[in-house]
């Protein structure tokens, strides 16, 4: 049987194509169960999962809430408002209280680039990144592609371009490795103050205008634009933006006459993407959310595995 | 310094190898230190009064000078003091070094300059040279007193940490130190560049999602200063220079007769932004680690004399602060107890430098452009501090037995072959290192 290497989900970047090929197969048995009636198995029975929310996250943090639950785990759930780390606590000292709870699995999503590394480094529980900074978001870039694989069947020679601030985005760092490593092509696009140096070292080609990038590509991946993040310096203003990188009928003709639309949510409507758009037949949005769950629940079932056999040994 | 109160026994070191650039003398020679002096050097020495220390094997140097240490005296003493700083100096072969400004209160007043040298005449082991600020409160926008602060003892003017962001302050300090023959000391970054950056910009800092600065941030900021100093005839020089371009600017600037000189940590002649990959803090420094292209440039420019000296710009942080999430980590990392082994080893000992250059870049350079009197040479008369270096001595480096109050070396676990058997601080013996254990 094949395993997956680390004890920890941190990033996709160093997953293999089979370990990648795992996760989507395990995800494919875990739609299944959300099929049945009764929507639960025992597999992670007596095990403790710490949901570790430092950023505010509705859908990330509720998949990987019905994930756990579908699993049968015990669940912690930790934000940073309204809890000791709102008080001054470290991380450090966070993790170790959290670790003193003697947790299989801690859930981590935070505002530093590098966090879910730090608690790897530094707690026995197994980490799962559910997003760092503007580092990596692992199960976001799986679900992407189980997505993209249930609609499309393979990753391999699809080509796939992601609009947007590429710079501020752990989803498109995360898609890019994966997709690279599945034999996928990546487009990078959006203005040139979004997008950062040496961006090959991701796998990805970049594009600068918006047209050329969607010729004939199987997928289209718009992020979303975080109006918080931006400086006036990157985007002079959220209208040049949607004339110039925004997703509408007109561009989207351009694509493939099969292409995905997706978006990992949540959406700006009339800004990245054009109201008809975002609900066109093609757009496998909410698809990508249904998605979400089983991916977790392949993550924290594979996860266990190793834990269990660790533990054992 | 707090040094024996009894006036020093003559120490006569015999048999070692004389590494002495300023004169150019490299050559077996006994030495006599007395009354706090060089007294004599010749082929076979022999003092009846004199402790002997046999150096054979040895090499002798004059006592290295780290032009760019913070020892956090007064404000930061949970990370360091003059005490733990100076300790770490002489235990890392320094018998003197330059304290820098950023502290609280910062020394931008006589007042503080005073101070830090009344601790270091209590409590001290190496020579303490503080460093002015150029701005009053380092606030880049009113110069110091510098008459009086010179007066008070300091070296140089620095803002280090940051840089002297007006264009204008450094052109009118760069004038108003001339006056006093000491020089600009900048930390070359142009502020908006590098705005809220934790590391350098390229491949390792977008693939790990930080926040870098380009090496255009340093290089616009050498270019200005070099291009001020040739408009004043002041003196600048250049803190802890880090990319290829910076150093081709000095470079240029020398050539073109302009008073700019130059200095290289240790961390930039041997560690590149790969070592950031692990999101480990001890590789947070700023100016951040670069290149290996940046690297290469940074040794070739030590060995060709572009840079000057070498400088630690150790910075110590308590633990606390430096064990977090590496955007909230301060910058900055500890140098004085690992630079001499771990140039010695990567870089003397492999031939890529010569170690009378290593020894020149850290006593004759920094005594010529700080204006040491006395410091920097062996020649006679000279100030008798002393450096012996065994360069076949295996060490290691272990954080854990370092005299610093801090830990956060990039270095930890190094072995490295070369180390420092003996540090003399006017005439007295303030470090022996023989018993440091070999790793």
């Amino acid at each position: 049987m094949v395993d997956l290497g680390d004890r920890h989900l941190l990033g996709t970047e160093g997953l293999t194509s089979e370990e990648i090929t795992l996760i989507l197969d395990t995800a494919e048995s875990m739609v299944e169960i959300g099929q049945r009636e009764i929507k639960k198995v025992p597999t992670l029975r007596g095990k403790t999962v710490v949901n570790f929310f430092y950023e505010p996250s509705t859908r990330t943090r509720s998949s990987f809430e019905i994930a756990e639950k579908r699993l049968s785990a015990d669940i912690v759930n930790f934000s940073a408002s309204g809890s000791s780390v709102s008080k001054g606590e470290t991380l450090l000292d966070t993790a170790r209280t959290l670790e003193a709870m003697e947790p299989t699995f801690i859930v981590i999503r935070h505002g530093a680039s590098g966090a879910a590394r730090f608690l790897a480094d530094r707690c026995r529980a197994s980490i799962i990144n559910a997003g760092d900074g503007m580092h990596e978001h692992p199960t976001q870039a799986l679900l992407d592609a189980f997505t993209m694989r249930r609609h499309k069947k393979k990753l391999a020679g699809l080509n796939v371009a992601i609009v947007g601030d590429i710079t501020h985005s752990r989803v498109a760092r995360s898609n890019a490795y994966l997709l690279a490593t599945m034999g996928a092509r990546v487009t990078f696009c959006g203005p040139a103050t979004m997008i950062p140096p040496h961006v090959e070292c991701l796998g990805a080609r970049v594009e600068l205008s918006m047209e050329k990038a969607l010729e004939g590509v199987d997928v289209i991946m718009m992020l979303r634009i975080q109006r918080e993040r931006q400086s006036r310096l990157a985007l002079p203003s959220l209208r040049e933006y949607t004339r110039l990188y925004g997703l509408d009928r007109r561009r989207l003709s351009l694509a493939h006459p099969e292409a995905l639309i997706m978006h990992p949510g949540p959406i700006n409507r009339g800004v990245e993407i054009a109201d008809d758009v975002a609900d066109d037949q093609r757009s496998v949005i909410l698809e990508q959310v249904a998605n979400g769950v089983a991916i977790r629940m392949a993550v924290l079932y594979l996860l266990a595995r190793n834990w269990d056999a660790h533990e054992a040994s | 310094m707090k040094l024996p109160d009894e006036p020093s026994q003559p120490l006569l070191l015999k048999g070692g190898c004389l590494l002495d650039p300023a004169s150019g003398r490299h050559e077996n020679h006994d030495l006599l230190l007395a009354e706090g002096r060089i007294k004599a050097l010749a082929p076979d020495l022999h003092a009846p009064d004199a402790r002997v220390l046999d150096v054979s094997g040895k090499w002798v140097a004059p006592g290295f000078i780290d032009m760019h240490v913070h020892l956090r005296e007064p404000g930061g003493e949970d990370a360091e003091t003059i005490a733990t700083g100076t300790r770490a100096a002489v235990a890392g072969g320094f018998t003197a070094v330059a304290a820098m400004p950023n502290t609280s209160p910062v020394n931008d007043d006589q007042s503080v300059t005073r101070f830090m040298l009344a601790q270091a005449a209590r409590e001290g082991v190496a020579r303490v040279h503080p460093i002015g600020c150029v701005s009053k409160g380092m606030s880049g926008v009113e110069l110091t007193e510098m008459g009086n602060q010179v007066e008070a003892g300091c070296v140089a003017f620095s803002d280090d940490g940051k840089p002297v962001a007006s264009a204008q302050v450094m052109r009118r300090a760069l004038e108003y130190s001339s006056v006093f023959g000491v020089p600009i000391i900048d930390h070359c970054e142009e502020p908006t560049l590098a705005a809220e950056a934790v590391m350098n910009e390229g491949i390792v800092s977008t693939a790990l999602g930080l926040r870098g600065m380009p090496d255009e941030a340093e290089e616009v900021m050498v270019d200005r200063n070099i291009r001020l100093a040739g408009l004043t005839g002041g003196r600048v020089h250049i803190a802890h220079i880090s990319t290829r371009g910076a150093i081709e600017s000095v470079r240029r600037g020398k050539e073109a007769g302009v008073r700019v000189t130059a200095e290289v940590t240790p961390h930039h002649l041997l560690l590149t932004e790969e070592a950031v990959r692990g999101y480990d803090t001890d590789f947070r420094m700023n100016p951040p680690l670069r290149t290996e292209v940046d690297r290469v440039a940074c040794v070739a420019g030590l060995v060709d004399g572009t840079i000057d000296a070498i400088a630690t710009d150790h910075a110590p942080h308590a633990r606390e602060f430096k064990n977090v999430e590496f955007n909230a980590a301060p910058n900055g990392v500890i140098g004085l107890e690992s630079a001499i082994p771990v140039l010695m080893d990567r870089l003397v000992a492999t031939g890529l430098l010569a170690p009378a250059r290593l020894v020149e870049a850290l006593t004759a350079a920094p005594s010529r452009i700080l204006n040491l009197e006395g410091q920097g040479s062996l020649a006679v008369d000279s100030l008798a501090d002393v450096t012996v270096l065994d360069p076949d001595r295996p060490f290691t480096v272990e954080a854990r037995r370092f005299r610093s109050l801090s830990r956060n070396t990039p270095f930890n676990g190094w072995r490295c072959r070369g180390s420092v058997t003996f540090t003399i601080v006017a005439g007295h013996l303030v470090h022996d290192g023989r018993g440091d254990l070999a790793g």
